[in-house]
């Protein structure tokens, strides 16, 4: 049986066997061999080209996400709760601007 | 492995110095906050989590061994007690038992638009930095726990594996399995387009 001209349904049982080494790829933590193997498939199949570039994509999209602060009224209340109020530092920004 | 950068905080903290326990605070806080921000999903249970973490450190610190370093051992901490209380709010979803196998369909593939080249600042959005952590939001906790430490904190596979006391390859799994599925929801986001911005 044929399968050269596939239609642009995604052969699930070849792309399959990738799937799980689609992360260790985009990590670069890959073996060699499974790395080149997976190089040759992506050769030929745009959706799993696809999959791992926007994979990668996500990834480094959540590593660019600012870093949510700590409200200095919670690490206050941190301190206290601790027993450690002597030691609240103080903010390297201004006190809470409120409004804004 | 020992961690010499730490073992003269850990014998002053092991001496009762308050100043010691002040500087563990200060230096760890910030980000024993995000991750049980991430896992908690709001301020409040994050607050909560945080105190939490630090009481149980002061307590325990007598026991700490320097197999990990303090700021894993605190991760650890942080996530026992986050999938701890998440297990009483959604028990269903936290389930202490490895979690593979069962969904091997759900890691399959379905959304095929390649939003890699959408410009940055699209992608980063304010909006599509909201959709996006509702996505880390929406992942089991087992899930999620893997993904915050491993990709949005930085910490190594060894790290990570040592904090959630989980397997390197039940961590690689669990992160493979969290991204795909992070991977489909922002395809799908952005295949919408609701972003593109309109004023050049
Ligand atoms: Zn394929």
């Amino acid at each position: 049986m044929s399968a050269s001209d596939q239609p642009h349904e995604h052969n699930q049982d070849s792309c399959r066997r990738y799937l799980s080494s689609l992360s260790e790829y985009a990590d670069g933590t890959l073996s060699a061999e499974l790395c080149e193997e997976l190089e040759a498939h992506m050769a030929i199949c745009e959706n799993c080209r696809i999959v791992v570039n926007t994979l990668t994509r996500t990834v480094s999209l959540y590593r660019q996400i600012p870093a949510p602060k700590m409200p200095s009224a919670v690490k206050e209340r941190l301190y206290k709760v601790l027993h450690l109020e002597a030691y609240i530092p103080p903010g390297p920004d201004a006190p809470d601007q409120p409004g804004q | 492995m020992p961690h010499s950068s730490d073992d003269d905080l850990v014998a002053r903290l092991q001496a009762g110095d308050q100043s010691a326990y002040a500087q563990l605070v200060e230096e760890n806080a910030g980000k024993i906050y995000r991750l049980a921000l991430r896992m908690m999903g709001n301020e409040t249970d994050a607050e909560d989590v945080l105190q939490e973490t630090f009481l149980s450190a002061f307590r325990s610190i007598d026991r700490f061994e320097a197999r990990s370093s303090l700021s894993t051992w605190l991760y650890r901490i942080a996530s026992n007690a986050a999938l701890m209380r998440l297990r009483r709010k959604e028990p269903e979803q936290v389930s202490v038992d490895e979690p593979l196998e069962r969904d091997d369909g759900e890691m399959i593939p379905r959304q095929f638009f390649d939003f890699c080249c959408l410009p940055e600042d699209d992608l980063l959005r304010e909006e599509a930095r909201a959709e996006m952590m509702h996505a880390v939001e929406e992942l089991p906790a087992t899930l999620r726990s893997v993904f915050v430490l491993r990709d949005i904190e930085g910490l190594s596979t060894e790290e990570t594996a040592e904090a959630l006391d989980l397997s390197i390859s039940a961590v690689k799994s669990r992160l493979m399995r969290a991204r795909l599925r992070l991977r489909e929801q922002l395809s799908a986001y952005f295949s919408h387009g609701p972003l593109i911005s309109e004023a050049g």
